[in-house]
């Protein structure tokens, strides 16, 4: 266990050191933006002086270094500074909205991680048959369609026809679960189709990738049924493929879901950076950036350690 | 045949044509074989690489690989032809009554699950026995193969065992719903000959005690000798002959039986060490490991002088190839050090001179993934006669043609085609001439023949001597194989867990007293005497046959 646990650390080290990287390249690329808040909320017709005064008062004049440390420090204790143009705390501005977008992740997880391992496991078995393909056609379209137009496509039937789920998410405060889970049926829809085909594909291709092994004809010549040699002697061994997949589809629903958020007017974090963005709100730009980095480092480190504790050589060693 | 013995057949194959798909047509693989098996009996199926053995005794179990089709002919296995019943009426038999036990147990038990759990999945799923009950069977099972701690051992993932301990547990699993029949695809091909003894007498035993049919498949005959009632030879998925084992032996009828059994023959002449010379290369007192672990080898010293062949001996993890790796600068010894001519070379490759690095060169065991698939054969071979020589233009082609000539290879036939359009001797004979190319003095030949069959492993070593001859080379030849060693070497090295238990000239190392461990070696070396290993166990007496308890 002595090595699991050190080999963990050190992913978790590498981790670090990758956001560490990645936090550079966020602040000196927003650097980078031509224009900066000064210019922007002054307008065109501002004098030199006027917005050289304005970068003074907002601490724009120091030199960037400076300023990066300033905020990496303030970053790792979670302090993001102030909005620019709200002069609200960027913490506080994100903490809802992130929440919201980790419930509606979480949400579409849920149903999809699931329902793609189950679809998988069941196109492996059925591969080559009329079934297989449908569902392989079927998923390649919906990975295929831009998640808006899923969205408005689904509004267009199950809101607009049969007038059954709500097209807008947007929340309001005292909502129970119910309530919650209803409104927010939609746009999670939207995203386990985006999310599913791809886990699903994985799936089948981990497990049929294994069917040529000679474990795989042993069962079969020990007159294991099909169903159990894919469930119980091939699923087992491909868990660590399927876990990358599951990971970098979970790494989409918290940072990917920008489209989905504007369709269904869902106020998640997404939301948030396409408006910070458009008002150069710089902190909040760069606040989202280190979370949705940091999201895609975690989850991205959980495969890792996952696939590890998924093989049987590493969880009893010799 | 009388008609108790009718009664008594336990499965009838007559005619059989299976056919493979080649991605365009469909090929003949079996052209018309039939076998009849009693009960009890245990049947050797013998013949080289693509004879046909394993789709036969798949086909026994009504069975075809992906890919492959039983196309015409008949199985009846206990008055169930196999061919015209339904897929769940096979599948009801198989682990039943009709059990398989791969070549390879590493491979074939599934590594996610313990192996008790895999022995009882038939059995329960059989509802022959409850899961209770059938892992106390499995248990009785352990202890009769002679495993060490039978009550502790399924209780293991299969790579927390050994090769060999993995080989019997599969034999136990395959015994777990006492079918009527066995069958064994060349269940002891890929482990040590110490280790074959244990599999073997304990597949017999069981066998004989449970009064099973087998089918036994291997490409050794000694092995089969001591397996088989009977033995049917095989060759290009045609039947050559069938015979009782004792007849087969000592009177084969056709021509290709007989080929199979002179192949033993070569043997070259012993060479004796040149008095006073120097020797070519020289490993002294060299200790090695990988990485921080443990030695792996242990104070190895040994000479090898121009123009010999010294063969090194030993079981695998023995330090044989950990020899070769130090030998060539892969691996940096920890301590002593590697002499070529009297003159200390760089421990790391990368710090020889170009000359240094010439002089030594070797060959592989797989000559599959030693050569690159996507370079032709004249890039394969000109690279390093373009490297070490520096030739270029039509010298560099005269050169390869040379080299293709010394191999036995028409130049201009092969020159343009890539490795996966030669067979795999021919992509041995690639392999030498690679490391001829460089004009070395000295060829380390790792297993070389170990995964060729033996008429072509026989032409692989005869050319092997007529190169030294013609060239004057000093070879290294790392083997488990003692029969490779008595055709070919003038000297021996026996390894044993990372040390050198005894050397010497061939002569004396075939010759008694030996270190008890070269005795056991030589000892384990299957004879086509069909009692050998009758004789072997009582010699050795039946608790000394199983690895020492110590796990």
């Amino acid at each position: 266990m002595g090595t699991l646990l050190r080999l963990i650390a050190m992913r978790l080290g590498l981790g670090l050191i990758t956001l560490l990287i990645v936090s550079i390249l966020i602040f000196f690329a927003v650097e980078l933006l031509p224009g900066d808040l000064a210019e922007a909320v002054l307008g065109q017709g501002a004098t030199d002086e006027t917005v050289a005064a304005m970068r003074e008062q907002l601490g724009l004049d120091r030199p960037a270094p400076i300023r990066y440390f300033e905020w990496l420090g303030g970053a790792v204790t979670g302090d993001f500074g102030q909005s620019l143009v709200t002069g609200e705390r960027v913490s506080s501005a994100i903490s809802q909205r992130f929440a919201n977008t980790l419930f509606l992740a979480s949400y579409a997880a849920i149903i999809a991680v699931p329902l793609a391992i189950v679809l998988g496991v069941i196109v492996a078995l059925l591969r080559n048959t009329v079934f297989d393909r449908v569902a392989n056609v079927l998923t390649l379209t919906s990975i295929s369609s831009p998640e808006f137009f899923l969205g408005y496509i689904l509004i267009l039937f199950l809101s607009v026809r049969w007038q059954v789920f709500p097209s807008n998410a947007s929340l309001s405060g005292g909502m129970n679960l119910d309530d919650l889970l209803y409104r927010t049926f939609l746009p999670a829809l939207t995203l386990v189709l985006v999310v599913t085909a791809h886990m699903m594909r994985m799936t089948r291709a981990a497990i049929i990738n294994l069917l040529a092994s000679p474990y795989i004809e042993m069962a079969r010549l020990k007159g294991v049924p099909p169903w159990k040699r894919i469930v119980h002697h091939a699923l087992p061994n491909a868990w660590a493929p399927i876990i990358n997949v599951v990971a970098l589809n979970l790494a989409y629903l918290v940072t990917g879901v920008v489209l989905v958020e504007v369709v269904f007017v869902y106020p998640g974090i997404g939301q948030l950076l396409v408006d910070a963005v458009a008002k150069r709100d710089f902190p909040i730009v760069q606040a989202c950036c280190l979370i949705f980095a940091a999201t895609f480092i975690l989850l991205n480190l959980a495969a890792d350690v996952g696939s590890i504790l998924t093989n049987p050589r590493l969880r009893h060693p010799k | 045949m009388t008609e108790q013995n009718q009664k008594n057949v336990l499965l009838s194959i007559r005619d059989l044509h299976i056919e493979g798909y080649t991605g365009e047509e469909w090929l003949p693989i079996i052209k018309g074989v039939n076998l009849t098996l009693h009960r009890g009996e245990v049947l050797g199926l013998i013949g080289e690489s693509g004879a046909g053995k394993s789709t036969i005794g798949a086909a026994a179990m009504g069975f075809a690989r992906d890919g492959t089709r039983i196309s015409s002919g008949s199985i009846v296995f206990d008055g169930i032809d196999l061919t015209t019943a339904s897929r769940e009426d096979k599948r009801a038999l198989r682990g039943a009554r009709i059990a398989y036990v791969a070549q390879s147990a590493a491979a074939s038990f599934n590594p996610a699950h313990k192996i008790i759990d895999q022995h009882v999945e038939a059995p329960v799923q059989y509802r022959i026995k409850k899961r209770s009950e059938a892992r106390k069977d499995a248990i009785e099972l352990y202890e009769k193969l002679r495993l060490p701690n039978p009550e502790e051992i399924g209780f293991r993932y299969p790579h927390q065992v050994s090769g060999g301990q993995l080989q019997r547990a599969m034999t136990a699993m395959a015994m777990a719903c006492r079918p009527d029949l066995i069958i064994f695809d060349e269940p002891t091909t890929a482990l040590d000959v110490t280790t074959q003894i244990e599999v073997l007498a304990a597949i017999r035993d069981i066998v004989d005690e449970f009064n099973t049919a087998a089918i036994y498949i291997t490409h050794d005959l000694a092995v089969v000798a001591q397996m088989a009632d009977t033995i049917k030879v095989l060759l290009n998925g045609e039947e050559v002959e069938e015979a009782s084992t004792e007849e087969m032996l000592d009177h084969p009828k056709e021509d290709y039986t007989k080929s199979l059994w002179a192949v033993r023959s070569f043997k070259k002449p012993q060479k004796a060490r040149p008095k006073d010379s120097e020797p070519l290369i020289s490993v002294r007192g060299v200790d090695a490991a990988y990485g921080g672990g443990l030695k792996v080898l242990d104070d190895v010293s040994f000479d090898i002088h121009a123009g010999m062949t010294v063969a090194v001996v030993g079981e695998s993890g023995s330090g044989k190839s950990t020899a070769a790796r130090v030998m060539t600068g892969l691996l940096p010894p920890r301590k002593g050090e590697i002499l070529f001519k009297g003159e200390v070379l760089p421990p790391r490759y990368r710090d020889r001179s170009k000359d240094q690095l010439r002089q030594m060169q070797m060959i592989y065991q797989m000559a599959d993934t030693a050569l690159n698939p996507q370079v032709r054969i004249s890039e394969i071979i000109g690279r390093p006669a373009q490297f070490y020589s520096g030739l270029k233009g039509t010298r560099l082609k005269q050169r390869v043609d040379e080299l293709l000539d010394l191999i036995e290879m028409e130049p201009s036939q092969y020159y343009n085609r890539y490795p996966p359009e030669l067979s795999g001797g021919q992509k041995q004979r690639i392999g030498i001439a690679r490391a001829l190319a460089a004009e070395p003095s000295f060829i380390i030949c790792d297993e070389v023949t170990s995964a060729l069959d033996q008429l072509v492993a026989e032409g692989i070593l005869k050319l092997l001597d007529r190169l030294q001859r013609d060239l004057g080379l000093a070879y290294m030849f790392i083997t488990h194989d003692l029969a490779t060693v008595r055709a070919i070497a003038d000297e021996v090295v026996v390894m044993q867990n990372g040390q050198v238990v005894e050397q010497g000239p061939k002569e004396e190392m075939f010759k008694p007293p030996h270190h008890p461990y070269t005795d056991l070696l030589l000892s384990s070396v299957p004879e086509m005497d069909p009692n050998w290993l009758t004789r072997l166990l009582e010699e050795r007496g039946v608790d000394n046959v199983g690895e020492a308890a110590e796990v």
